[in-house]
Formats: C-alpha cells, sequence, structure tokens
C-alpha cells in the first residue's frame, strides 16, 4: 500500500514517471484514505464517481510516455468551483442539486495538467465565515483534533490534504479563506496576486476580493499548483499577465515586521512566541529582519466587512428560484423568490445579505461603502511603499491556533478571525501561510505578504523555511 | 438598527424573515456596525503615492463588443438547471 503520508505532489510524480506505481494505485490509496477516515472528518462533500476511470486516462497518458506536472495525481475541488457535469452547491442549500453545465477555467487547466479530480470539499455557505460550522451539509473537523475546527472557509480542502485524502486541492481566498484553514490544518496555502488566477466558473462571493490558490503540504507543491492555474484568461477581464506589475525591488531578504499591529491585536502567548521563532529562523537563514510601521492596515478589516457584504449582497441576487439551483413556490412570482432564498439561504448568508444592503443604502453609502473605498486605496499604497524597502512582511496566519466548535458565539468573534490575512486581499498583495509548528497538538502558521506579482518571493522564501 | 429595519431590508434583498430572527439579527448589527464604523480613522489621501498608475489591483477593464457565438449552442446545457421551463424559455408564475 502507498504511505500517502509520506507523498508529495513531486514525490508522486517521480514514482508515477519511475512506473513505481501507477495513477489508479495512488488513487485507490486516496480513496481508501477517504474511506477509512472522511467518516469523522466530513473534509467531502462528495467523491466523483468518475474518480478512477480519470485515473485510467492518466495512466494511458503515462504509459504513452507523456509528462504534465500533475498526471495522474489526484486533487480536490472547494465545492465552489465548476466541474462540467458534476455538483456544485457551495455549501449552500439554494444550490442543492446544481449541475455544472461548464468547467471553471482552474478546473480546465487542472485537467489539462492531467490532474485527477477526486471530489468536492465542504465549505462555510458561499464563503462566509471561518470555520466551515456555516456549511449547510454539516461542519469539517480539523484532522489533527476531531473536537476543533479546521478553518474556513476552504476548511475541507485544508482538512483533505492535512489528512493526506488528496495530495493537493484548491480553495478560494476572499478574506483568509485558503491562508487560515491552511494554518489551523498545519499545511501550505497560497492566495496569489489579485487577478492571478480566474475566476471564471468560481461561484462569486466578493469580486473585487476573490482568489483562487492551492493548499499542498510543502511550498514546491503549491508553486506546481500555482503554476497550473494561473495565466490570463478571456472569460475573467480581471486576470493579469506577467508585464502588468513590473518589478520595483531585487529581492534582498529583508523581511519587515509590523510589530505593533501584532502586539495591539490580542494575540495568544503560543502565537507570539511562535511569531518570535519564525524570526529568528529568518535570521538564521539569513534574512535581515526589520520593525514596520503600518498604521492603515489595522483597519483593513473594517474595510473588508463593509466592501466584501456589499457586494455579497449584490453577487447574490442571481439566486432567484428561476435560472438554477432550488425553488420554493410562494403565492406569486415575488412570492416566489422570497420563499426560495428564504429558504436557501443560511444566518451566516442573511445577515451579510442585510448588512450589505444597508451599507450600501441611500444614507449610509458615504458613511460606510464610500469610506471603505478610501480606506482600500490607503492600505494598498501604504503596503506598496512598504514594499519599496522589504520583500515581504511576516505576521503570524491567526491569532491561535484552531478553536472548538461553538467557541466563537458572536458573529463579530468570528470575523476578528481574519485580522491579519484580510490585508492581502483589501489589497490584491500574494500571501501565504507556513506551517511553522505546534501548540501541544494544535498546528500555528505564520504568513509571508508580498508585493502584487510577487509570489516568486514567496515561494523562495518559503522553501527556505521549510527546508525544501 | 433596530428590527423593524432589518425586516425593511431583507424585504428589499428578498428574503423571508421572520420577527424573531430580525430582532436577534438587529442585536448583533451595533457591535459590527461599530467596528466596521472605524474605517472613517483611516488617513487617506496624503499618503497615497501618485507615482505609479498600476499602484491598485483593482480597476476597470472594459473591451469592445466582439462576435457572440453561435446562437443556440449552450441553450440546452444552461436550461437544464432551470428549475421550471416552457420549451426553451424559463418558466415563471403569471405577473399580470
Amino acid at each position: 500500500m502507498i504511505d500517502l503520508s509520506k507523498l508529495t505532489i513531486k514525490g508522486a510524480r517521480e514514482s508515477l514517471r519511475k512506473k513505481e506505481f501507477t495513477s489508479r494505485e495512488l488513487t485507490q490509496a486516496s480513496l481508501s484514505l477517504i474511506e477509512e477516515k472522511d467518516g469523522n472528518i466530513h473534509a467531502f462533500l462528495e467523491v466523483y464517481d468518475d474518480v478512477l476511470s480519470q485515473a485510467d486516462e492518466a495512466d494511458k497518458k503515462i504509459s504513452a510516455g507523456v509528462d504534465l506536472p500533475l498526471l495522474g495525481i489526484p486533487i480536490a475541488l472547494k465545492d465552489n468551483m465548476l466541474f462540467a457535469e458534476h455538483k456544485a452547491t457551495a455549501g449552500s442549500k439554494i444550490l442543492n442539486g446544481f449541475t455544472a453545465p461548464y468547467d471553471a477555467t482552474a478546473v480546465e487547466k487542472l485537467k489539462a495538467a492531467g490532474a485527477v479530480l477526486i471530489g468536492r470539499t465542504n465549505m462555510d455557505e458561499f464563503a462566509m465565515g471561518s470555520s466551515t460550522e456555516n456549511s449547510a451539509y454539516g461542519p469539517t473537523k480539523n484532522p489533527h483534533d476531531l473536537t476543533r475546527v479546521p478553518g474556513g472557509t476552504s476548511g475541507g480542502s485544508a482538512a483533505a490534504v492535512a489528512a493526506n485524502m488528496a495530495l493537493g486541492a484548491l480553495g478560494s481566498d476572499t478574506g483568509g479563506s485558503i491562508r487560515q484553514p491552511a494554518a489551523l490544518c498545519g499545511i501550505v496555502g497560497l492566495k496569489p496576486t489579485y487577478g492571478r488566477v480566474s475566476r471564471s466558473g468560481l461561484i462569486a462571493f466578493a469580486s473585487s476580493l476573490d482568489q483562487i490558490g492551492p493548499f499542498a503540504k510543502t511550498v514546491t507543491d503549491a508553486e506546481i499548483i500555482y503554476n497550473t492555474i494561473r495565466g490570463l484568461d478571456p472569460l475573467d477581464s480581471t486576470t493579469v499577465g506577467e508585464d502588468t506589475y513590473p518589478h520595483k525591488k531585487e529581492f534582498e531578504k529583508i523581511i519587515g515586521v509590523p510589530r505593533e499591529f501584532v502586539e495591539k491585536e490580542g494575540i495568544g502567548e503560543e502565537t507570539k512566541k511562535n511569531l518570535e521563532e519564525a524570526i529568528e529562523k529568518f535570521e538564521s537563514l539569513g534574512y535581515k529582519v526589520v520593525d514596520v510601521k503600518l498604521p492603515s492596515v489595522p483597519y483593513s478589516l473594517s474595510a473588508y466587512y463593509i466592501i466584501q457584504p456589499a457586494e455579497a449582497s449584490s453577487n447574490l441576487a442571481r439566486f432567484d428560484g428561476v435560472k438554477y439551483g432550488a425553488h420554493v413556490d410562494g403565492e406569486n412570482s415575488i412570492d416566489d423568490y422570497f420563499q426560495t432564498r428564504g429558504a436557501g439561504f443560511g444566518p451566516e448568508v442573511r445577515r451579510r445579505i442585510i448588512l450589505g444592503t444597508y451599507v450600501l443604502s441611500s444614507g449610509y453609502y458615504d458613511a460606510y461603502y464610500g469610506m471603505a473605498v478610501k480606506a482600500k486605496e490607503a492600505i494598498t499604497a501604504e503596503l506598496r511603499q512598504t514594499f519599496r524597502s522589504v520583500d515581504l512582511i511576516l505576521t503570524p496566519t491567526t491569532p491561535s491556533p484552531a478553536f472548538k466548535f461553538g467557541e466563537k458565539s458572536s458573529p463579530l468573534e468570528m470575523y476578528l478571525e481574519d485580522i491579519f490575512t484580510v490585508h492581502a486581499n483589501i489589497s490584491g498583495c500574494p500571501a501565504i501561510s507556513l506551517p511553522s509548528g505546534f501548540s501541544g497538538k494544535l498546528p500555528l502558521g505564520v504568513e509571508l505578504t508580498a508585493d502584487l506579482g510577487r509570489e516568486d518571493n514567496l515561494f523562495k522564501a518559503g522553501k527556505e523555511f521549510l527546508g525544501e | 438598527m433596530d428590527a423593524q429595519k432589518v425586516l425593511n431590508l431583507a424585504k428589499l434583498a428578498r428574503i423571508e424573515m421572520g420577527a424573531e430572527e430580525a430582532e436577534k439579527l438587529s442585536n448583533e448589527f451595533g457591535a459590527i456596525l461599530n467596528y466596521v464604523g472605524e474605517v472613517k480613522k483611516v488617513e487617506e489621501g496624503n499618503k497615497v503615492d501618485k507615482f505609479d498608475k498600476e499602484v491598485y489591483a483593482t480597476r476597470n477593464v472594459m473591451r469592445e463588443d466582439g462576435e457572440p457565438h453561435e446562437s443556440g449552442l449552450y441553450t440546452e446545457q444552461i436550461l437544464k438547471q432551470a428549475p421550471a421551463r416552457e420549451g426553451d424559455y424559463l418558466k415563471v408564475k403569471k405577473i399580470l
């Protein structure tokens, strides 16, 4: 039997190339592990029924001497990405029964690279949350401690990779939804630069912030997936090319730490100690670590909780019980909308639609949305100017390790989970969460943020940090 | 934000909502709006460097109208997902 816990994408590709095992054998090992563990973890909402035929296709190509970056590798998809002729629900009842009519661009690129798409993973409904507790299909559990959350919203993808049920996965990140679960599950999670990966076929949440990215066990593997899915796409006009962000600075191994911000935000002792250890490790690797002042960045979360519900309230207007998805019959045509949306959307989604409707409403628009957009500009400029003198900014990924189910009792407490991740979405900058040790049996993560278009810096420093 | 205001917003958003949920939401919104209202403390303007146009990741993207695909190519795939249809039309209740 193949030991998936010791296998990376890079290693598995080598073994497949050398015919040490077949994609069918590798995929079967994944399926057995899902069978064995996922009853408890609940990372997957569905394992696709054509997985083994995908693996056989890959094996045919391998036999014919074809070499592709992900050929024969089992990869999981977050439930908000379209895979033609397969179900996708975004963790919501309102999309129960929906079958994707086409492939998301990122999915198409995975297929073209030979990946075996193994199944769709659990998530907070419409990617709203930080724990997967908001999924309409029940929560996912943290593989390191089943009484705790895996983080969210891409908690299913993170748990699937952390429990070795898939060698990699795609997630989406609007305020931290890849990096936070990666940290809580002890793996690598990357949010690329805004526009780096096409969102065509990603179920929209907050369109000025959403970005697709990879989960993997190593930075090298995350880079392999990233290189597969990135690129300009005529189907998503916000995608950026190689020349969109000319490099402003040579990589000089300089890391900035916004100590004032980090220390103000009430982080746990373990997390603080872990950050200091990460700083020492980077210093021992020849990095120069300096203090940076980021006075506007702490307001990213406030700006985020205006811009994001505002965009969600308009994006989710499309779910009307007429075009696709669930339908609940009302007394007349407009009552159909009320009944369908009333029954289809869960509590957090309703909360955000109402909040978004409020901040966009006449009389409040300038005080909330208008101010948030100005803050977004100031935060972006502040970060980009900082990146003229440092290559990377280092913070913890989350204020604490994985929390217990039901522990965050008010919405605001849950929202604060994004405090160290959300600046990257507000500014569009790429950021990566790296596993940085444990508090007891619970994983901790540190986050590196780089200037727009500088994923290369994240990969260089990330690989050195993890000794790859 | 009081419960009546929440109900009005729910109506605007076409979401059926009961009085109990509206009450709960109105209690939570106080803390949330208080927190997000902090955003006005960001000093904007002078810190924004005007030296490069590409400083922001979001911008308007425009294009000319292009040639559409052949009519009817995707009709069946799309309509297959509709809760109710009649021929090649989406079916809804009578409006007038």
